[in-house]
């Protein structure tokens, strides 16, 4: 399973967001965080923005801060916004031995999307804090 | 909402069992939970039938057993059954239960718990991910019976 840059950077700065829902941030601050260019990051932010997921705030010191429910916000509800997990283009004239393997990928594409629908942001929190603590 | 406990099922308390799963799956099964009851509703070493009260009312319940070498692993606890009443959700009384299951796994020795969920139970499958389970090294088959 391989997700898009974009999509990972919007998960990525998502959580960054959710872990601190009062803090404001700039496009920059992440992007340098996690080696993307701003103009990049700026479009992604955007778009999560427009989704709801982020609050923007306009002119000086602007940047944005979370605006959903962490609680109920899921990586599913992220990464489509971005892409369509497991989309294949359907094709008319196919051979058995195709149908096949896109049965078994078909199997693998569909328990990936039921992890990303399980898994909300304060899950992904959670996880982010037993995976820092040392062991 | 003051849970008052959390104790073993009582024979009476079957009926507002049955009532909290219908109210969940839209199918009231009478002889199922009849049969959970005979089996883990008493004093079986190995499996726990649950439910918390508030005031006089079964808010929810929570069903489980510690079996050996299921699927090849070694013992380990199954949680087979959990339900909380809506009007009881999002008060961490879920939660309360699955801790409590757990006590009772570890007090028999075991240090793994896992459960089987259907990946379209989107709500209990976030609700187990948010207490830190993770995939089992299991994948789940079947078939049609023709």
């Amino acid at each position: 399973m391989k997700l898009q840059r974009n999509t990972l950077l919007a998960l990525y700065s998502v959580l960054e967001f959710a872990a601190e829902p009062a803090r404001q941030r700039s496009a920059a601050a992440i992007a340098a965080k996690y080696g993307a260019s701003p103009h990049h990051l700026a479009k992604v932010l955007r778009k999560l923005g427009r989704a709801g997921l982020l609050h923007a705030a306009r002119g000086m010191g602007g940047g944005y801060r979370f605006a959903g429910n962490a609680k109920r916000v899921t990586l599913m509800d992220v990464i489509e916004l971005f892409e369509d997990v497991g989309a294949r283009a359907p094709r008319r004239r196919r051979r058995a031995e195709e149908k096949a393997l896109e049965a078994v990928l078909a199997e693998i594409d569909e328990t990936a999307r039921a992890t990303f629908r399980s898994i909300t942001l304060k899950t992904m929190l959670k996880l982010n804090g037993r995976l820092a603590q040392p062991r | 909402m003051h849970i008052k406990k959390i104790r073993a099922v009582r024979g009476a308390d079957l009926p507002q069992v049955i009532e909290i799963d219908a109210g969940i799956t839209g199918l009231a099964k009478p002889d199922y939970w009849a049969g959970i009851l005979k089996r883990y509703g008493g004093r079986s070493p190995q499996g726990f039938f649950l439910v918390c009260e508030a005031g006089k009312t079964v808010q929810g319940y929570i069903v489980g057993e510690v079996r050996d070498w299921e699927f090849g692993a070694p013992p380990c606890g199954w949680v087979f059954g959990i339900g909380v009443r809506p009007g009881a959700r999002l008060g961490g009384l879920a939660t309360r239960l699955l801790a409590e299951i757990c006590a009772r796994f570890r007090a028999r020795g075991v240090d793994k718990v896992r459960t089987l969920m259907a990946r379209d139970n989107a709500l209990v499958l976030a609700f187990f991910r948010s207490q830190g389970m993770m995939a089992a090294p299991f994948i789940a088959l079947e078939q049609d019976l023709e």
